[in-house]
């Protein structure tokens, strides 16, 4: 990446997160202290960090969705599907590694099952995975039959509560996935066929892309990556609870993909900059946490919030400024 | 251009309308006069200004420059509710009626008969039926719409608009989707209106009923106006003339090389069609070589290419390539043999709005690549660079979206993303197309440097100046079917033209005829 | 005659094989919101249990949370002629018609677990906890185990805006506020759920010194305390013993911590609502004794006395 204009760190989100964790900072003078306690990290900024992770690894796999102008709306009832999956098996005796593997399998089906209806059927994106959504929670609660199923499996918890080098679980693989899949599209030529087929898919496919098989492929990483968070989050808590996990989470998802500036119409997009965008919004959600308002306020407080940060990168505010610098350096 | 005779006016009339686009002139100070008790045909190619000049006599648009009046008098539209109440009424291809709601109502809605302001709804079945007896229609007011034919339906929305209107009624491409006995159904309507001393605007693409059905004929190119003329002065040839251009020279075409020899002969089609598409064709096509396809619009040009190239796939008839057989069944595989395509709608088939020139480039070759064999953004940058300046794309920067640019440097850009996969085949439909004239030179000299290059392509171009310069052979389209095959002296503008206003004649007498 | 005779034996049979005489044989319908929570799946299990007891043919219907569906379910129930009808209500409002047509045909029917904004006389009677008393016999096992110790109390609320946790935290609250050595020092939104119960315990937690200013949580359910308990322990303090816990609901995981020493006490919101609600239905049907109109379901409180253990086992195999 030779000739990388440092401008380019500055940008809207980046902004947008350092003004709300010193917000926080405001409010809660401790937030920034980390401790090192029982061989690991612990502080409100690596709470942040974790609680974010399942979002962010949803945003992973909806930024690429989203790239294609589509949209996944089934991602917290796959989680709910997985943990309920991987929390079933355990509990009925088998090891820790045939329960993940078996959940991530399910959540990749879930995500072909997507893509072959988007790709193959040409159902609208939204329409298309609100199927998923609807019925992917009682799919679970068919696994779960309606209770929360808890287990002790240490093996399986650790991936919610262990923590590696120091850094929790599921930072560590919320951290391995963004470079996974940031590499694995970024020096593929995949990353430049998501932005085609998202810009002008009849054009991808006279230019002699696999159109089908793209749409295929990212439906099924978002699959993949809702797995991966309702494994965390059933680990997390040490139960599979079918009524609540990834409950709305798929709008958070949403919400961090274009907080992190990828175009609901599809096109260009930038993985971290989503996962960024899932930080800024946990960061919000600790900050009321350790804020001490009441809870009446906090979707008020949210609500605020989120118009700010998405008014700071809209391109009125992108005019605004660059008038403004121009006149100061008229002024000059 | 037509004068007003003073005896008659006419009932509408456009007085030297423009009106400009950002920099586009899309009509240029043209004179429409229409009578009452006429149907007038209104023709021209696509981007002539028919629709734009509907849309400024119903009000959809406002005229830069220039009046419209109405018996004589000067009329603002504001909006295609103004023109209404002016008497203007408008029947479009695809009805825009209530499909889920009685018959009765399409007529009336917005005008219900009221009784002690309720609908009244028995009046309004009566009214109904009487209206409909008179358009020679016996059905159910109470039915639904959307229960009879394409053809009733149309004949319920002319209806609606004379009850409405009055005075003038335009029809655009009312016959598009009607079979041959329900266009005579509808001529009939058609004529009993005219006789009622309606001025009656008919914009269509099929010659055959314009002789048909209209009395007289304007006809646009380039957003100018061509000629009104009545058309019993006026023969088929002159028609399709004047349609694809003022200039044509009728002699002195300039013909290139004829004979090729076998051994050059790159791909076959022999019976290759595709149902509703375009009928079977034979066509050879040598290395080295340039076919133009001429034809109307919706003759079937672009429904050839797109078969040829896999992306509506042929369903009946095969393909040679090198002399082995091939089945081209997507795009992908017609590009793995060294096809390139380059389609009519630029920006909604062409170009990847929001992404750079370079990637724009590079977007075919990689996909010939494939997903794991990635350009690194220095090769990217160098294939770009190449084309880009063997073009002459004028583009600020390699890294700017090609949305940015002017259409003519998105159709280099286009052709350039082609020639990096280094293709034996191209297919270009409409290449010069609404670009300006420096590109336009830029891209006629490419199609010759790359026939010397030893390229195979199949040119689509209603510009028939320009098709004759760079043909070795022009195939003719008409009714989605090739009818003529024009080689040698064969090839000039007037032949194409003939070839392409007879209707009936064998296509054989034309490839063996002489010019005119 | 010889009909007659069979009825009189088997009646005689029923009446020496069942606990409860009258109720034997009696058709009931019951119509369920859904499963959507562990405490739903118990009630219906519990029900089906009560029902079997009693040799009760219970018509059960699963209404996925639709009202049409219970509508539905309830023609059903009066058009094949069952003798009393169960409802646990998805929504308050709507139910005049359907319950109207139930009256006519004479049929009482019985609330459970929620109510309805309606004319009174459309049911017989309603069978509900007193969400407002579960939060004060949580408060009241605090005031009574702090004694006059000041003790800083984080709250854990359910749902903003839902019915259970605006009750339980007024009983709570009101209780606590009587003696001036306990104070509530952070409430926040929990959600009702085992996630977001961990989550903000991590937050007051982070925000509390590390839990040091924390002598008590109380959680408007258990599924949030089990949460909480969690994420005291990740924190590394000992729940139960450096944070006291009270919460309310009695499902079988908050056992398993009390057993366990890591949690202090449960407040129970009975899945038996089926229970008084046949009592009622058995007294009136034999000789038209009216129950109140609102029954009023006991709220035990559950310690580490109350062997944990064997209510964990006992409560497992309910569907929670």
């Amino acid at each position: 990446m030779k000739g990388f204009p440092l401008s380019r760190l500055v940008n809207p989100q980046l902004i947008a997160l350092i003004g709300v964790l010193a917000l926080n900072w405001l409010l809660f003078p401790g937030f920034f202290r980390v401790t090192w306690q029982d061989g690991r990290l612990f502080g409100s900024v690596i709470d942040v960090l974790n609680r974010g992770a399942p979002v962010a690894i949803l945003a992973i796999g909806m930024t690429a969705v989203i790239a294609t102008k589509g949209v996944d709306l089934s991602v917290g009832a796959v989680m709910a599907v997985s943990g309920a999956v991987a929390a079933t098996l355990v509990v009925s005796g088998y090891p820790m590694p045939v329960a993940v593997a078996a959940a991530l399998a399910v959540g990749l089906l879930c995500g072909i099952w997507n893509g072959i209806l988007v790709a193959l059927l040409d159902i609208q994106p939204i329409i298309a995975t609100l199927v998923l959504m609807v019925a992917g929670r009682g799919i679970a609660q068919l696994i779960t039959e309606g209770s929360i199923v808890t287990f002790n499996d240490p093996a399986l918890v650790f991936i919610g509560t262990g923590s590696l080098l120091g850094m929790p679980m599921p930072v560590v693989i919320a951290a391995a996935l963004l470079v996974l899949v940031t590499l694995g599209v970024r020096r593929t030529a995949i990353g430049l066929f998501i932005e085609a087929v998202g810009v002008n898919r009849s054009a991808a496919t006279l230019a002699g892309i696999k159109s089908r098989v793209l749409l295929m492929m990212v439906y099924a990483l978002s699959g993949l990556c809702a797995a991966i968070a309702g494994i965390i989050v059933a680990a997390d808590i040490r139960g599979a609870d079918a009524n609540n996990s990834g409950l709305w989470l798929e709008l958070d998802a949403i919400l961090a993909v274009v907080i992190g500036g990828t175009s609901l119409l599809g096109g260009r997009f930038s993985i971290p900059m989503s996962v960024l965008g899932a930080l800024i919004i946990q960061a919000m959600n600790t900050g009321i946490l350790v804020s001490g308002f009441p809870p009446e306020f906090n979707l008020v407080v949210k609500a605020g919030m989120i118009i700010a940060i998405l008014l700071i990168q809209s391109p009125l505010a992108a005019a605004l400024a660059a008038r403004l610098g121009r006149r100061r350096r008229a002024e000059k | 251009m037509t004068t007003v005779s003073g005896a008659e006016p006419f009932r509408l009339e456009a007085r030297g309308v423009s009106i400009r686009f950002g920099n586009h002139l899309a009509l240029d100070k043209v004179d429409f006069g229409l009578r009452a008790g006429e149907v007038h045909a209104l023709l021209g190619e696509n981007g002539a200004g028919k629709s734009t000049l509907i849309k400024i006599l119903t009000g959809a648009y406002q005229p830069t420059g220039g009046d419209v009046l109405m018996d004589g008098i000067p009329m603002r539209l504001a909006n295609p509710q103004d023109a209404q109440v002016h008497g203007i009424g408008t029947v479009y291809q695809e009805v825009n009626l209530l499909p889920n709601r009685p018959v009765a109502e399409n007529l009336f809605l917005g005008h219900q008969p009221t009784r002690f302001g309720l609908v009244d709804r028995r009046r309004m079945d009566r009214d109904a039926r009487d209206l409909l007896k008179r358009y020679g229609l016996e059905i159910d007011p109470g039915s639904e719409l959307g229960s009879h034919s394409v053809a009733v339906q149309q004949i319920v929305a002319i209806a609606r608009a004379v009850a409405l209107s009055g005075k003038v009624l335009i029809l655009d491409e009312p016959t598009a989707s009607l079979d041959r006995n329900e266009v005579l159904r509808l001529f009939e309507v058609i004529a009993g209106l005219k006789a009622r001393g309606l001025a009656i605007v008919f914009i269509t693409h099929f010659l055959d009923q314009v002789f048909a059905i209209a009395d007289r004929v304007t006809i646009l190119r380039n957003g100018r106006l061509v000629e009104t003329r009545g058309l019993d002065t006026l023969t088929r040839t002159d028609v399709v003339r004047m349609m694809l251009g003022k200039d044509i020279a009728f002699s002195g075409a300039t013909s290139v090389e004829t004979e090729r020899p076998a051994t050059d002969l790159l791909i076959s089609f022999k019976g290759y069609g595709r149902k509703r598409a375009v009928q079977p064709f034979d066509l050879d096509i040598h290395k080295g070589e340039v076919i133009g396809v001429a034809g109307l619009l919706g003759s079937g040009r672009t429904e050839m290419a797109r078969t040829m190239f896999g992306i509506d796939p042929a369903d009946e008839g095969t393909a040679e390539m090198n002399g082995k057989p091939v089945a081209i069944n997507d795009a992908r595989t017609a590009i793995g043999l060294g096809f390139g395509y380059c389609p009519e709608d630029r920006k909604a088939d062409g170009i990847f709005g929001d992404l750079s020139v370079r990637e724009n480039i590079v977007i075919a070759l990689q996909g010939k690549l494939g997903w794991f064999s990635a350009l690194t953004r220095d090769e990217q940058l160098e294939i770009a660079g190449k084309f880009g300046e063997a073009m002459d794309i004028r583009a600020a920067s390699l890294d700017m979206p090609i949305k940015l640019l002017s259409g003519g440097n998105q159709q280099k850009v286009i052709l350039s993303r082609w020639l990096a996969t280094d293709p034996a085949f191209l297919i270009l439909d409409e290449p010069t197309r609404g670009i300006d004239v420096g590109a336009h030179a830029e891209i006629v000299r490419t199609i010759n440097r790359l026939r010397e290059d030893g390229l195979a392509l199949v040119v689509i171009s209603s510009e028939l100046d320009e098709v004759v310069a760079y043909s070795n052979r022009i195939v003719v389209m008409r009714d989605r079917k090739l009818v003529a095959e024009l080689r040698g002296d064969n090839i000039s503008p007037g032949v194409i033209v003939q070839a392409i206003a007879t209707h009936d004649a064998a296509p054989d007498a034309i490839t063996e005829g002489t010019a005119p | 005659m010889k009909l007659l005779t069979k009825l009189a034996v088997a009646a005689g049979l029923a009446t020496a094989l069942s606990t409860s005489t009258m109720a034997a044989g009696l058709v009931v319908g019951f119509s369920q919101i859904g499963s959507e929570s562990g405490w739903r799946a118990a009630e219906t299990s519990v029900t089906k249990q009560e029902a079997e007891k009693r040799g009760i043919d219970l018509k059960f219907a699963d209404a996925q949370q639709k009202q049409e569906n219970q509508i539905k379910a309830i023609r059903g129930f009066i058009a094949q002629g069952v003798q009393a009808i169960l409802v646990a209500p998805v929504v308050a409002t709507g139910w005049d018609d359907v319950l109207g047509e139930a009256k006519e045909a004479s049929i009482p029917v019985v609330l459970l677990d929620r109510g309805i904004d309606g004319p009174e006389d459309l049911y017989l009677t309603s069978v509900a906890s007193d969400q407002v008393h579960e939060g004060a016999v949580a408060g009241k096992w605090l005031i009574d185990t702090v004694g006059d110790k000041p003790c800083n109390i984080v709250e854990l609320e359910g749902t903003v805006g839902s019915s259970p946790a605006i009750n339980r935290k007024k009983g709570f609250d009101d209780a606590v506020a009587a003696v001036p050595t306990l104070k509530i020092i952070r409430s926040q939104t929990g959600d009702f759920t085992r996630a977001k119960g961990k989550e903000v315990m991590e937050g007051f937690i982070k925000a509390e010194n590390g839990g040091a200013n924390i002598c008590a949580v109380y959680a408007h359910n258990d599924d949030m305390m089990v949460g909480a308990i969690q994420a005291m322990k990740d924190a590394g303090l000992k729940p139960g013993k450096d944070i006291l816990t009270v919460s309310i609901d009695a499902v079988p995981d908050i056992f398993a911590a009390i057993a366990a020493g890591e949690a202090n006490a449960t407040v129970e919101l009975t899945p038996n609502m089926a229970g008084p609600a046949f009592d009622a239905l058995d007294a009136y049907l034999k000789d038209g004794t009216v129950p109140q109109k609102f029954i009023i379901t006991e709220s035990k409180l559950f310690t580490a006395a109350d062997d944990p253990q064997g209510e964990y086992d006992r409560r497992k195999g309910l569907g929670y």
